[in-house]
């Protein structure tokens, strides 16, 4: 693909708004009688609620009504529907969408306070007052699965909600043929996400027709919608769900949450429009988290470096609920065997309930989990074998002419998982090139001397994006000219707008400007998947190529009939159909437009079908992947035990890049929420569940003055499985980043220093090691 | 409680406004006056999304009450340019990809408005500081940093 757009690093069309405070977020909205909720949260990890009294709080100012989930009996009733059924839980982990009786972790919601004001609302929801009975919690997840723990949930006598096991080849027989067998145990910490919009919801019912509309902070509106509907037992068509402007998503937003589901009880119970904002607290205790898992992990491999199989069991903390069913523990299993060509591969992966937030995927999912297994192994295997890092790497990478390389592992349909295409070898080399590593010994030596310990570390990830089964575009041409793109796929910063208003002004021959994207507007579009996996540009953006392109032949047809040219003498250019050579010759396209219209009693010329428009719906079941390479460099301080990184090059795949100012924008994001895991964030609690670090003074994210500048190098191998030969990118620079980040300073502690096989890392963990190392 | 009657010059127009002394300015300025650009990120100081410029200096507006700017000057990002017309800033913010869910941006901009006023010629080091006080989840901050860079570059040498 190619074209005066596509491939062109263009600025935003999105950013003209967002940079004069004229953006459209959630709590933006104002509608006339509007109330604001306040929840009631639990302040216990677990519990029985015998009594919810409300008489004070109902009482003060502004309060204009406090719900619990029995006050909404005549609207529904129950748990929420799991959004991702799987056969291997047996009964559904969902929230209701307010705790029925029993509480399992705090921050659960528990009551719904609707006042004139948020303020009002807040202060009345601490006024409610709750008769608990306290239970046993469980916090740590190694605990939650042994015998003899407390039950996160009553009704379960064990914790384990549920085991996946997956693999291929006779691991035995390769463990007992390879030269060498290494056992390690990993522990990969729990954090948050942050987008730096928390979560809202606006809900508003027509006092007419009782249809509900629901503007929310989300990545799956049309998944909102349809739970909602099963859940009231109403029409899809009954309820619009739309999302404005989103500040951010990562992950946690994919999910359809309890909040979502009271807010709209509320509207239709009091009949008036209902906003509940969450702020950076409940944030902390009420969204969804990430990663916290412990592994054990054997990996068999011969002298020469060349790893060859895996054994791998997982103790995978999803949490109090898991209200995005196995996805997350499936995504780990998926995310194997990386980029190496292992011959074998057992994994069981144990999905353990905790008394703690859920987890569900955050940039990544688990990918960034399994890329840090895999490369501290590689790292581990060369140490043990006293070999380059690389060079185990490079013995044991699927090789590019192995492509398409089948794995050995299914996909959910049953399928071979195949490797479309790539050069992971190659990636390394440029990478370890690009950042010079032949001469990092001599920058070792140079930070020595100023007192710092400096480290190379290296990471590769292949990552299955493009994720089934579709989302789609529709294509519009006005008879004003205006070309108007409407799909399911909501957007939360990832420049949707300009992308797939790239592609459609190529295939239409005009101007960026006149074409107006509109995004995740179930009255816009009818059908929408999530914004999720780094699937958006193969499956929507293959989308709006096909629809711009049956759009296309439309309009040539149409021309070709009055013109009295053949189609193949036709081209698009200018905002019109044109003869080929003699561009004075031409129909414009809002002509065309105009004439499809209709007019009364006037047949449409040629038996043509009315609407210079179409509907495309790319069929993306056949997963394409993307990879990378990274090199890092860090300077500890040995006396505070502090990590600068100081120098980072990404090399990476995702086939064609549509705008690779976007593309570059969403890997250094990536990498820096990497960093963040690798060093700064650390979701902490005691052992009843109660979280320690709900402000940001306690949990730490990346900032500016302690980033360094990131440097990308791409590669460009078109992938075969989408008609634009794209793969995507949002998360291939956060899945190899911790490991790399790890790998670095793993180096920096030199030879006799610690195996690192967990992160975050804190300056005291340092210190300690540099003090044992001496 | 009872509302507090306040003067202060807001984005170059006096202002006469009535304010709960309970509100805080970001709160004020958003649902009180119908200036949405302030976003309200984590309401205990530390995200920086809510910076606005108070008598020439950024403050977090989630840290200071609204009765507070009573006779102050305050600068919110809807003083800079307009869609149609950036400023300077805000065109090297969409030249360098210094945005992309734009939810920190108005913060940041303010931030950086005050900052190069203070310091017309800063080094790299120097901006990454100026802002790190402020979070952005999405760009890993260098489009933003190199956005301040090439606006005090461009200022410092117009062509």
């Amino acid at each position: 693909m190619s074209g005066r757009f596509f491939g062109a690093a263009v600025t935003r069309v999105e950013d003209a708004r967002l940079l004069t405070g004229t953006g459209h977020y959630v709590d933006d909205i104002e509608l006339p009688g509007m109330l604001h909720a306040a929840f009631v949260r639990a302040s216990f990890a677990h519990g029985r609620v015998r009594g919810i009294k409300k008489d004070d709080a109902l009482a003060m100012p502004g309060v204009v009504a406090i719900y619990t989930m029995d006050d909404f009996a005549d609207i529904a009733q129950g748990p929420m529907p799991p959004m991702a059924p799987h056969p291997l839980l047996k009964t559904p982990i969902t929230y209701h969408p307010l705790a029925n009786s029993e509480v399992r972790h705090v921050g659960e919601a528990i009551a719904i306070v609707l006042a004139n004001s948020r303020a009002n609302a807040e202060d009345a929801a601490a006024a409610v007052m709750l008769d608990v009975e306290y239970l046993p919690a469980v916090s740590d997840v190694a605990t939650a699965h042994g015998a003899n723990s407390p039950a996160a949930h009553s009704q379960h006598a064990s914790n384990i909600a549920a085991t996946m096991k997956a693999g291929f080849g006779d691991c035995a027989k390769v463990f007992a043929q390879a030269d060498h067998v290494l056992t390690e145990r990993f522990d990969i910490h729990r954090g948050g996400c942050h987008a730096m919009e928390c979560r809202g919801v606006v809900a508003n019912i027509d006092l007419l027709t009782n249809a509900l509309t629901i503007s929310t902070s989300s990545q799956s509106p049309y998944m909102v919608r349809r739970h909602l509907a099963a859940y009231l037992n109403r029409d899809e068509n009954d309820i619009r769900v739309m999302t404005p402007d989103v500040g951010g998503g990562f992950g946690p937003k994919a999910n359809v949450y309890a909040e979502e589901f009271a807010a709209a009880m509320s509207a239709i119970k009091i009949r008036r429009p209902v906003k509940w904002i969450e702020d950076r607290q409940e944030h902390f205790v009420a969204t969804t988290q990430q990663r916290g898992q412990i592994w054990s992990i054997e990996v068999a491999f011969n002298n020469d470096g060349h790893m060859r199989a895996i054994r791998g069991h997982c103790i995978h903390d999803n949490g109090a609920y898991a209200p995005y069913g196995l996805i997350l523990p499936a995504t780990a299993i998926a995310s194997f065997p990386g980029p190496y060509a292992l011959e074998a591969l057992d994994l069981t992966v144990d999905v353990v309930l905790t008394n703690l937030v859920p987890t569900s995927p955050v940039r990544g999912a688990c990918r960034p989990n399994v890329a840090f297994l895999l490369e501290r192994l590689a790292d581990r295997v060369a140490r043990h074998l006293g070999m380059d890092r690389q060079d185990v790497r490079q013995r044991s990478f699927v090789k590019a002419e192995q492509m398409p390389y089948t794995t050995g592992l299914k996909a959910r349909d049953g399928s071979p998982i195949s490797y479309d295409s790539g050069d992971y070898g190659g990636a390394l080399n440029l990478v370890l090139d690009k950042i010079a590593a032949e001469d990092f010994e001599a920058r070792r030596e140079e930070a020595k001397q100023r007192g710092k310990l400096r480290g190379l570390g290296i990471a590769s990830c292949v990552e299955d994006t493009g994720l089934g089964p579709f989302e789609g575009a529709s294509i519009r041409v006005t008879p004003a000219g205006k070309v108007i793109v409407a799909t399911g796929a909501s957007s939360q910063g990832q420049g949707h707008r300009t992308a797939f208003a790239q592609i459609a002004a190529d295939a239409l021959g005009v101007e960026l400007e006149d074409v107006t994207v509109e995004t995740a507007d179930t009255a816009k579009f009818p059908l929408g998947i999530s914004t999720i996996a780094s699937r958006i540009a193969v499956t929507a953006g293959s989308s709006v190529q096909l629809a711009a392109d049956k759009v296309r032949t439309k309009a040539i047809t149409f021309a070709s009939h009055q013109l009295e040219v053949g189609e193949h003498d036709l081209e698009l250019e200018g905002g019109a159909v044109r003869v080929k050579g003699i561009p004075d010759m031409k129909i414009k396209l809002s002509e065309i437009a105009r004439a499809l219209a209709g007019s009364t009693g006037v047949p449409l010329p040629d038996n043509m079908e009315p609407d210079l428009a179409a509907t495309a719906y790319f069929n993306s079941n056949a997963l394409t992947f993307a990879y990378g390479a990274n090199a890092c460099e860090v300077e500890v301080d040995p006396e505070t035990g502090d990590v600068r990184v100081v120098r980072y090059v990404v090399v990476h795949d995702c086939g064609k890049l549509i705008n690779p100012l976007i593309v570059d924008g969403q890997i250094r994001g990536g990498v820096v929420h990497g960093i963040g895991n690798a060093l700064f964030e650390r979701m902490i609690y005691d052992e009843e569940g109660q979280p320690l670090t709900t402000t940001y003074g306690d949990y730490f994210l990346p900032m500016a003055s302690e980033m360094p500048p990131i440097e990308i190098h791409h590669i460009e191998t078109p992938s075969p499985r989408n008609p634009i030969g794209v793969k995507g990118a949002g998360e291939g620079g956060t899945i190899p980043a911790a490991a790399c980040v790890i790998s670095a300073v793993e180096d920096a502690l030199g030879p006799n220093g610690p195996f690192i096989p967990t992160h975050p890392v804190s300056p005291q963990q340092i210190v300690q090691w540099l003090q044992t190392e001496r | 409680m009872t509302e507090r009657s306040l003067t202060f010059t807001l984005n170059g127009q006096k202002h006469e406004a009535k304010a709960d002394p309970r509100i805080h300015l970001g709160d004020f300025l958003r649902h009180s006056l119908g200036l949405t650009g302030t976003h309200i990120g984590c309401e205990h100081g530390v995200c920086g999304a809510c910076t606005v410029i108070v008598d020439g200096v950024p403050v977090r507006s989630c840290l200071m009450l609204a009765v507070q700017i009573d006779g102050c000057i305050v600068e919110t990002v809807e003083s800079l340019g307009k869609p149609g017309n950036l400023s300077p800033l805000q065109h090297a913010f969409a030249a360098n990809h210094g945005l992309q869910c734009g939810f920190c941006t108005p913060g940041m901009l303010m931030t950086l408005e005050a900052f190069l006023r203070a310091t017309p010629t800063p080094t790299e080091d120097d901006v990454r500081i100026a802002i790190s006080g402020n979070i952005c989840r999405c760009t890993g901050y260098q489009g933003i940093v190199q956005a301040a860079l090439d606006t005090a570059a461009a200022k410092a040498n117009p062509t």
